[in-house]
């Protein structure tokens, strides 16, 4: 099956070329990484992770995303989602990739990664990220590829598998509740500092995967003649509706909570988000983009006529995309360190190198999925035919 | 070049023979010779069942650097020379930024202007340790708070976790920017984290931490909590003392006496 990667349209092959090209680009900048250390990036003393970090966290996400399709599938029967549940998968073991990438650029020591397997350390919660990441790959790589490769055959897939599927809901929930806890349990950073983060986490994960799913859908049904089927895509579009509610509203109790207690811990990392503090105002343009563009999208997807309108819905799942990853991939894991425990507002511009590096993960996980969706087509479509 | 087997043997005789009649390094020069960390030294080790330090506010002033100076030099504190990838072990700061939750308008100019040493708490509950995933950094019986320079992977998680901002990272190759080499104590390499280690090294051959022996005016008391008659502890019985931020109950063992 995996042959099937390796046959494709001529703008198949630029688009991989393409990738490819990103990806060397953002390996020859690691490289350098590598020889003169982190200090070409542009963290800091004070900001001690940035666009990596920020890039795996909200990646995890879309990896936990997945469920969005198996749930309403396998444990609700809902069939329209039947076609396109490997999707998901897939999508799931791309980002999972990028995670794991991400995690690894920002070591300062990358060659000792496998003191964490030498030195198994249950009281650190980047220990339980790495066991459940793992986890959540592999089960997302087996069960992708034995259930498409079972369609491709046209058997039933193997018993073995449901109870694998069934044991990925609770973990997908598990990888991103697991990476809030990275942060939700940490006694100095208060902008971290609350058990609403993880529910947050997963509220804006099923808005952002499921919004790039519909994306993903959409471009396949115009490019190769792929269709998921309206109802499936309408079905996602209300999923991702819900849940940017969800998250829309666990942000505004997170700033009732700080904003009305008024404990200046609290409220000075929220103020430099949305208006500066100290006269540092980095990430307020961004912040109030994120919102706009947050309140944008969730009109358009809860008004249905809006939503049934598919150039109106890809429009607004671009939007629900940029505006969380404004959120989670920029504002959130920066804003943790600002102010510093020194009370010190020290900015974070990221460097070049460390943009390039960054897009060059993006670039593989798109290289990735890409391929993997290409095989995904090639056997569906092959069926289409027969 | 090629080297016939019977040039190569030749070679390879003579200098297996000068290995033999020179020693290496010459006997009247032996005391040149140091290999670091074998320092010995006859005093019997200070031991405690928890160390800690109450810094004497009062008698720190604050254009005195001096144990900064000692304590960086002995560990081989690189100088990076720009804030972001500063190294630091202990420094200055000013009041309101050591206890922030202390500090209002109507203080006078003696806590206004007040800058105070800050350096790693050795916290009785670290949040550095607990989080640490390779247990690169842990906790001591006697409370002091360490690194393993050889284990860290360098993810930072620590210097997240640490409510201080007690923690350094090494983003670039430390070496070429110590001033001086202290061959008594290991350099580190790029891509770990650093700390106070409460001169762990200097008490295992008998000898004070640096800073408090650095301190002309014994503003720094080094000592035994545990020890009820302990220079520390009728310090800390006497004087009234803060601790930083000791509401997130990481349990930080240094106390300033203000």
């Amino acid at each position: 099956m995996l042959e099937k990667a390796l046959r494709g349209s001529r703008g198949y092959w630029t688009w991989i070329i393409f990738l490819l090209a990103v990806v060397l680009i953002g390996f020859s900048f690691y490289l350098r990484q590598l020889d003169d250390g982190l200090g070409i990036t542009g963290m800091s003393r004070d900001v001690s992770w940035g666009l990596y970090i920020a890039q795996f966290t909200f990646l995890v996400g879309v990896a936990a995303s997945a469920v969005m399709l198996i749930m309403p599938y396998y444990l609700h029967d809902y069939k329209a989602f039947g076609k396109i549940t490997v999707l998901g998968e897939f999508l799931a073991v791309s980002a999972v990739i990028m995670c794991i990438l991400f995690i690894f650029v920002d070591l300062g020591q990358p060659s000792r990664v496998m003191n964490v397997i030498l030195y198994p350390s249950p009281g650190s919660i980047l220990f339980w990220d790495m066991v459940v990441l793992s986890g959540y790959l592999l089960i997302n790589i087996v069960t992708g590829w034995v259930i498409l490769s079972c369609d491709q055959k046209e058997i039933p897939p193997p018993a073995w598998v449901k109870p694998l599927i069934y044991l990925s809901i609770p973990w997908a929930i598990s990888i991103h509740t697991v990476t809030a806890f990275i942060y939700a349990g940490l006694p100095g950073r208060t902008f971290w500092l609350t058990a609403i983060m993880a529910p947050r986490f997963l509220a804006s994960a099923f808005a952002s995967g499921p919004a790039l799913l519909i994306l993903f859908c959409l471009i396949m049904k115009k490019c190769t003649g792929f269709d998921a089927g309206r109802s499936a895509i309408q079905t996602l579009a209300r999923i991702a509706a819900y849940a940017l509610a969800a998250s829309i509203f666990f942000v505004m109790v997170e700033l009732f909570t700080v904003f009305y207690s008024g404990i200046p811990e609290h409220e000075e990392p929220f103020r430099y988000l949305f208006a500066g503090l100290d006269g540092h105002n980095n990430l307020v343009v961004w912040m109030w983009a994120s919102a706009a563009l947050a309140a944008g999208a969730l009109a358009a997807l809860i008004y249905p006529r809006a939503r049934q309108n598919e150039a109106i819905l890809a429009v607004a799942c671009v939007a629900v995309f940029i505006s969380l990853w404004i959120e989670k991939g920029l504002g959130l894991v920066v804003t943790g360190f600002i102010p510093s425990p020194l009370v010190a507002v020290t900015e974070y511009f990221p460097t070049g190198p460390e943009i390039a590096i960054t897009l060059g993960i993006w670039a593989g996980g798109l290289l990735i999925l890409t391929m993997l969706y290409q095989i995904f087509l090639a056997v569906r479509l092959e069926k289409q035919g027969q | 070049m090629t080297t016939s087997r019977r040039e190569f043997l030749k070679i390879a005789g003579a200098s297996a023979l000068t290995l033999i009649t020179f020693p290496v390094f010459p006997v009247g020069a032996k005391e040149n010779v140091r290999i670091p960390g074998q320092d010995f030294t006859s005093a019997k080790p200070l031991t405690a069942r928890r160390w800690a330090m109450a810094i004497d506010t009062s008698k720190c002033s604050k254009d005195c650097t001096d144990c900064i100076v000692a304590c960086h030099a002995i560990h081989n504190v690189p100088d990076f020379g720009n804030p972001k990838d500063e190294v630091k072990w202990i420094w200055q700061e000013p009041f309101a930024a050591v206890f922030p939750d202390n500090q209002h308008a109507y203080s006078g100019q003696a806590i206004q202007k007040m800058r105070l040493p800050v350096l790693c708490n050795h916290c009785a509950n670290p949040s550095c340790v607990r989080v640490c995933p390779t247990q690169a950094t842990f906790k001591r019986p006697d409370g002091i708070v360490m690194m393993d320079y050889h284990r860290c992977i360098g993810c930072r998680l620590c210097m997240a976790g640490c409510p201080y901002g007690a923690r350094s990272m090494n983003f670039h190759d430390p070496r070429p920017f110590i001033a001086k080499i202290n061959p008594d104590f290991p350099t580190r390499t790029k891509g770990v984290v650093e700390k106070c280690n409460f001169c762990q090294e200097r008490l295992a051959k008998g000898l004070l931490p640096a800073c408090v022996l650095a301190c002309k005016e014994k503003a720094l008391v080094f000592g035994d909590l545990e020890d009820p008659l302990s220079d520390i502890r009728s310090l800390l019985k006497e004087r009234f003392n803060l601790r930083r931020k000791a509401h997130l109950g990481t349990r930080p063992q240094i106390y300033y006496i203000v």
